[in-house]
């Protein structure tokens, strides 16, 4: 499609993101006493439907529902959205080969919606037809299965897949005519590169380790990330404060929240100049993403209040919002 | 024989360009803008007024080239019925005249709605800055208005 065909679809984006939660909007959910009254909260800003129980899962997922809904609505070719589908179909891809290996039955292990379904991947590992997954898969599938059979080291199998599922990212986001995927391809992979590189420190893995970890992006250097990792974690810093990644070091050196933090507000920052993009995908795909963003910070702050958490340790969790 | 009508044909051609290409501009930027309007209007049907106003805007292109064609008909005398009798030269002269507002019509009358779209954004998050989000499309008019005023300058100074 080109660029003026999503002239409709913006327009109707744009009028969406009035809605979107605004950094005021998040202090107001704060403010709330307790879990109930955050429910309430939601509620009265239209979260969930008329019918949805005052359930915290019940209402997020109505709201990821709903965003969807408005997307498929708006793109005929859904397949601009794929890469952001890669995270949750290597996570069934994990699920299914668990399942398959441990010879047990676990209900509500796979996240919905995925191209191949949970389902279908679940089949394909039990038949060993593993041609049945889609090529950025299939490798990763049989190698992570036949580990995690032989050795049991459910570790090994899940850094099998992850790299695969980066891989699988960068390559689609090398591929893309779109800017806004290429971005995001690009930022999710060094991200999780550093984050790779951050928890291999901190466990003492060897560079043999990190480098079957890590994924090849064009804004790091896998080698020397790996390498600093082996130094420690103020050698870590060093190379991160030479990249365009130099507030992950900052926040390396605030606390391990504000670095998990700034990992998920990179890719917020990756997609805020689409606000001011009339044309293309690219505003769509970031409502996209704010939308999980603006759910995945919801629930962090509906699990503080439930678990009893203070407002200064809900407060360093949550995320930068897109508006 | 030929050479001798081939005056009137150039007079022809450059009023139907003006029409032809200016209002396929304007019909192109008022679409775009239009799509724009729809998004808006889905989701906020309150601000239908706002956003209808910023999807006319580039149709003023087409009005400018309808405004030369009805001038060079109306020169040449086919508005009356009697075709004046042209040499080359003037129907080759009157043709150059009404090509300003057929190009910077069509060229601007897109732009125009590409411009149209990203204010009728403005309007859907901040409907208070109607005003501001005018101001932009309304700038691309200018070069419409400066092609349509040299087209009419020129069409009523060449004798016929």
């Amino acid at each position: 499609m080109s660029d003026l065909e999503y002239t409709y679809a913006v327009a109707r984006i744009r009028s969406k993101e009035v809605s979107l939660f605004s950094a005021a909007t998040i202090d107001q959910l704060m403010a709330c006493k307790t879990h109930e009254s955050c429910l309430q909260f939601l509620q009265e800003k239209g979260w969930g439907d008329t019918d949805t129980p005052m359930d915290a899962e019940l209402i997020l997922t109505r709201e990821r529902e709903k965003t969807w809904e408005v997307i498929r609505e708006l793109v005929t070719d859904m397949s601009v959205f794929d890469v952001l589908d890669y995270p949750n179909a290597f996570h069934n891809l994990k699920a299914a080969i668990k399942e398959v290996c441990t010879e047990g039955t676990v209900p509500n292990i796979f996240y919905k919606d995925t191209k191949p379904s949970g389902e279908e991947i679940l089949e394909a590992i039990r038949e060993r037809d593993f041609s049945r997954l889609p090529s950025y898969m299939s490798e990763a599938a049989a190698e992570a299965f036949e580990t995690l059979l032989h050795t049991r080291d459910g570790q090994l199998c899940d850094v099998i897949v992850d790299k695969a599922a980066l891989d699988a990212i960068g390559a689609a986001g090398r591929s893309a005519k779109d800017e806004i995927i290429r971005n995001y391809a690009e930022s999710t992979v060094a991200v999780a590169d550093i984050k790779i590189a951050v928890r291999a420190q901190k466990t003492a893995k060897s560079l043999e380790f990190m480098k079957r970890a890590m994924a090849e992006c064009d804004t790091l250097s896998v080698d020397a990330l790996a390498h600093a990792a082996l130094s420690g974690m103020d050698a870590i810093r060093e190379y991160l404060n030479g990249t365009d990644y130099a507030e992950g070091a900052e926040a390396l050196a605030e606390s391990p929240s504000a670095f998990e933090r700034w990992c998920d507000n990179m890719i917020i920052k990756t997609i805020r100049p689409q606000k001011y993009n009339s044309f293309s995908v690219g505003p769509v795909v970031a409502y996209a993403l704010a939308r999980e963003n603006e759910i995945k910070t919801v629930r962090i702050i509906l699990s503080g209040k439930l678990n009893g958490l203070s407002d200064d340790s809900i407060r360093e969790r949550v995320r930068e919002m897109y508006v | 024989m030929i050479l001798q009508n081939l005056g009137i044909v150039y007079a022809l051609l450059g009023a139907a360009l003006a029409v032809f290409l200016a209002g396929s501009g304007s019909a192109i930027g008022v679409g775009i803008a239009g799509r724009a309007a729809a998004g808006v209007v889905t989701e906020d049907p309150s601000k239908f007024a706002k956003v209808l106003i910023m999807q006319l805007l580039p149709g003023t292109q087409g009005i400018y080239g309808l405004l030369v064609g009805f001038i060079t008909l109306s020169k040449v005398g086919l508005l009356g019925g009697g075709a004046a009798e042209l040499d080359v030269q003037t129907g080759l002269l009157i043709l150059s005249a009404c090509l300003p507002i057929a190009v910077a019509g069509l060229i601007s009358a897109i732009a125009q709605g590409k411009t149209a779209a990203a204010s009728i954004g403005i309007v859907a998050k901040k409907p208070e800055q109607f005003g501001k989000a005018m101001l932009f499309p309304a700038m691309v008019e200018t070069y419409a208005i400066l092609a349509l005023l040299i087209s009419i300058l020129a069409v009523s100074a060449i004798q016929v």
